[in-house]
């Protein structure tokens, strides 16, 4: 079922008051023209008019626009924060977006549509029927480096990364490792440097020759990106200091996987330290 | 033998340029500001061949636009006008494809080249000292990382192999190999344009531009680097471009010398005989005035 | 192998109110193939100016410098591209100066090899031989081989400035007043190695300060 039919059989938006979707149409067609673009030129960062939306810039309102632009009532939608269903954050924007598009929410990896995400990547391997719609605080990968806009854009232009590299190589030589934990930056498609979002390197990899969509919003900084089905993505590593995931000592605590991201959790009473999975629906669908 | 490098009619004005600045200006009219315009002729049809394993020297005071030449040639500012050259048996492998589009042995204008080409053909071709070492060089960034900044731009991907190159050169240039880690800032002048020196030839480049590299040292600190210049000449076979105020430094390193006043080359000619029969009145006066 | 045909040199000092300083005038003259060739003349006739026009050191006003150079054939040497006489200058033509013009910080034993490795290309152990022998053969005494010849005496980097014009067996070797800071005794072992060189097929042009050694060794003489 596509929008329009949907509308004639509906008298009324789902809000009284505002459109489909909450956003105009118009603003609605400019992001989607804009995903367009990001998907034509994988890791590309489009610029955007990142309207105002209800909640504030940085909570979450580039990926807010993406999923707004993108739903249909039949859609099923999965909203999570560091891999957390229940967080406040979470919760307020599936219930935000059940209101204004009348689609119906899941905590199941498996049967959500569309899934929106804060730092995490879920577990459950994902499908070419779904999209991932990531929240990005920081777009450019190469701001450590570079602080003018500027000239990042013109190191992308010319494919200039070398500073890129060179902070690597003094990570290397300082500390021993490459010491970036999350926002790891990845290759696209053998051509732009990409900032991942703040996901941690455990997700890395899940990016490369994926079935799914995976589409980066960044509210603040007014800009989108995009990895299209099938592209590789390959973390930037040396031919001697390879790109690695993070270790676990333990299982999960209450699940027993030992194939997930784990959170370290410091028991306040005995100040023990707790291993659970971040990924709480994948966490809570092992235990039934 | 066929030159490495040709420009031809280089020049740059600053400023909005009038049909009078280039007949207002010069060395006749003892100034490189336009009076109808105010624009700044920095340099004006400057032509040079530069051979291969050649040093040809820029010799003039502040201002003359010798330091131009240099920016111009590494593509840092664009020209007004002018062509520039290369010959094509200097390309590598790749831009040898990017730049097929002539069926003469040299290039066509590389002024004309988008930025990604050029930038390519100086991270392939070039390296150059500045003056200033805080143009050349990240001051807080080690100088192993210095030095491998220009191979990872090369395409280099392995640590230690970009480690063992730069000790290398660190040996080369003097620097203990001990001191690979640090940061530029907490080295002397001297070490610092020697860690240039080094960042410089990483990319074993065919063409190395020194931009007043021993003004502002210390005198035995000077001949040192000038010592290291005349054994990598020797040793790598490589083209300079070297620029200076100093007749002895000149002297030292240049077969070949062009003496700039006032954005014009007024004279260019053998060093020897620049320094014994100078011709025109600005060479004369800057052999008399040498100390 | 080399004919000057009226060859005249003033200069123009510019700086001091255009001035003219008289060089030389109308000298035309031959050298052939394997001449030691002197040039002759009171102080102030312009000698020096003509092998610097030679050399190039002095650019010619008028006139020609006629060449029979091995690479490039007969060439003016007054208007030759700087390339090609930077090129004649160092497989083909020799210039010993008066005083040495010494290259800090470079041993005497550097010097003299330098050329002999890149003109002659031969190895650095081979060079090391011949500069040796040349630094013997002039009585340098061995513990000044590895020294900086700015400390020496004149007479010693006078003699080093020689061995270093000559090691490399230039074809023609311009000399001005080669002998001119050197006491008897070594002018006599400077004068038997120019010889020697001479018997190798070195052709020669020379100034001599002392007219007795000039007769001793020119071939033939020309006055300015």
């Amino acid at each position: 079922m596509n929008l329009r039919s949907w509308q004639q059989n509906n008298k009324s938006t789902p809000l009284a008051g505002y459109n489909f979707g909450f956003m105009d149409d118009s603003a609605k067609k400019e992001v989607r023209r804009s995903l367009l673009k990001a998907v034509a030129i994988p890791g590309y960062q489009v610029p955007f008019s990142s309207p105002e939306m209800p909640i504030a810039r940085g909570w979450g309102t580039g990926g807010m626009q993406i999923t707004l632009s993108l739903v249909l009532p039949q859609d099923t939608l999965k909203v999570i924060d560091q891999g957390c269903d229940d967080s406040v954050n979470a919760v307020n924007i599936k219930k935000f977006v059940a209101k204004v598009a009348a689609v119906t929410s899941t905590t199941d990896t498996h049967r959500a549509t569309v899934i929106q995400t804060r730092h995490r990547i879920p577990e459950e391997p994902m499908t070419g029927e779904q999209m991932l719609v990531l929240q990005v605080p920081y777009p450019e990968a190469l701001r450590d480096v570079e602080p003018s806009e500027l000239e990042t854009r013109r190191m992308h232009a010319e494919g200039d990364y070398a500073r890129m590299w060179l902070h690597l190589y003094e990570d290397i030589v300082r500390y021993g490792e490459i010491s970036i934990s999350y926002r790891y930056p990845v290759t696209v498609n053998d051509r732009y440097i990409m900032d991942p979002s703040p996901i941690p390197r455990w997700d890395v990899p899940k990016l490369h020759m994926s079935e799914t969509l995976y589409l980066f919003g960044a509210g603040r900084e007014k800009r989108i990106y995009a990895i299209p089905p099938y592209t590789s993505v390959i973390p930037l590593e040396f031919e001697d200091h390879k790109f690695r995931v993070e270790k676990f000592p333990n299982p999960c605590q209450r699940c027993g996987s030992t194939n997930s991201y784990l959170d370290e959790i410091i028991n306040d009473v005995d100040g023990s330290r707790q291993y659970f999975c971040s990924d709480t629906g994948y966490c809570d669908k092992r235990c039934t | 033998m066929e030159p490495l490098l040709k420009a031809r009619n280089l020049s740059k004005i600053f400023g909005s340029g009038c049909q009078h600045c280039i007949a207002a200006t010069g060395s006749e009219a003892e100034t490189n500001v336009c009076p109808h315009c105010n624009s700044v002729v920095a340099c004006n049809d400057v032509n040079f061949d530069l051979f291969p394993n050649e040093v040809l020297g820029i010799v003039g005071e502040s201002g003359s636009g010798k330091s131009t030449l240099i920016k111009l040639t590494h593509f840092e500012w664009e020209t007004t006008s002018g062509e520039l050259n290369l010959h094509r048996s200097a390309l590598p492998d790749g831009l040898g494809e990017l730049l097929a589009d002539t069926v003469d042995q040299y290039t066509r204008n590389l002024f004309a080249l988008s930025q990604f080409q050029q930038r390519q053909i100086r991270n392939a071709l070039m390296g150059i000292v500045y003056q200033n070492p805080y143009l050349g060089l990240r001051m807080n960034i080690s100088s192993g990382g210095n030095i491998a900044e220009r191979l990872l731009g090369a395409g280099w991907r392995h640590i230690g192999k970009m480690r063992e190159r730069a000790s290398e050169l660190l040996e080369k240039t003097e620097i203990p190999i001990s001191r690979m880690d640090e940061p530029p800032k907490n080295f002397s002048g001297g070490m610092q344009q020697r860690v240039q020196i080094a960042k410089a030839l990483s990319n074993n480049p065919l063409l190395l531009l020194l931009d007043e590299v021993t003004t502002g040292l210390d005198l035995s600190v000077q001949a040192r680097v000038l010592d290291l210049i005349r054994n990598i000449q020797s040793e790598f076979q490589l083209s300079m471009l070297v620029v200076s105020h100093d007749l002895g430094v000149i002297n030292l390193l240049c077969n070949r010398t062009m003496v700039m006043k006032h954005g014009r080359v007024v004279e260019s000619g053998l060093t020897d005989q620049i320094l014994q029969d100078p011709q025109h009145r600005y060479s004369q006066l800057l052999v008399a005035s040498q100390l | 192998m080399l004919s000057i045909e009226n060859l005249n040199k003033t200069f123009n000092i510019q700086i001091l109110n255009n001035i003219q300083v008289h060089g030389c005038s109308n000298v035309s003259f031959k050298v052939d193939s394997g001449q030691f060739f002197a040039l002759a003349g009171s102080s102030g006739k312009g000698k020096s100016t003509v092998l610097k026009c030679i050399y190039r050191t002095y650019l010619p006003g008028s006139g020609h410098i006629w060449y029979d150079s091995a690479n490039y054939g007969r060439i003016d040497l007054a208007c030759a591209p700087e390339r090609i006489l930077l090129d004649i200058r160092s497989r083909e033509m020799g210039y010993v100066s008066q005083f040495l013009n010494v290259i800090p910080r470079v041993s005497a034993i550097d010097l003299v090899m330098e050329p002999i490795i890149v003109r002659n290309g031969v190895s650095h152990a081979n060079a090391r031989e011949r500069a040796c022998n040349l630094l013997e053969k002039l009585h340098i005494p061995h513990e000044l081989f590895n020294a900086y010849p700015a400390t020496f005496s004149g007479g010693e980097q006078q003699r080093i400035n020689i061995a270093r014009a000559i090691g490399w067996k230039p074809r023609l070797l311009l000399l001005d007043e080669p002998t001119a800071s050197l006491d008897a005794k070594s002018i006599n072992q400077v004068l038997n190695l120019l010889s020697e060189l001479r018997g190798q097929g070195t052709t020669m042009v020379g100034i001599f300060h002392d007219q007795e050694i000039m007769n001793k060794t020119a071939s033939q003489t020309y006055t300015l």
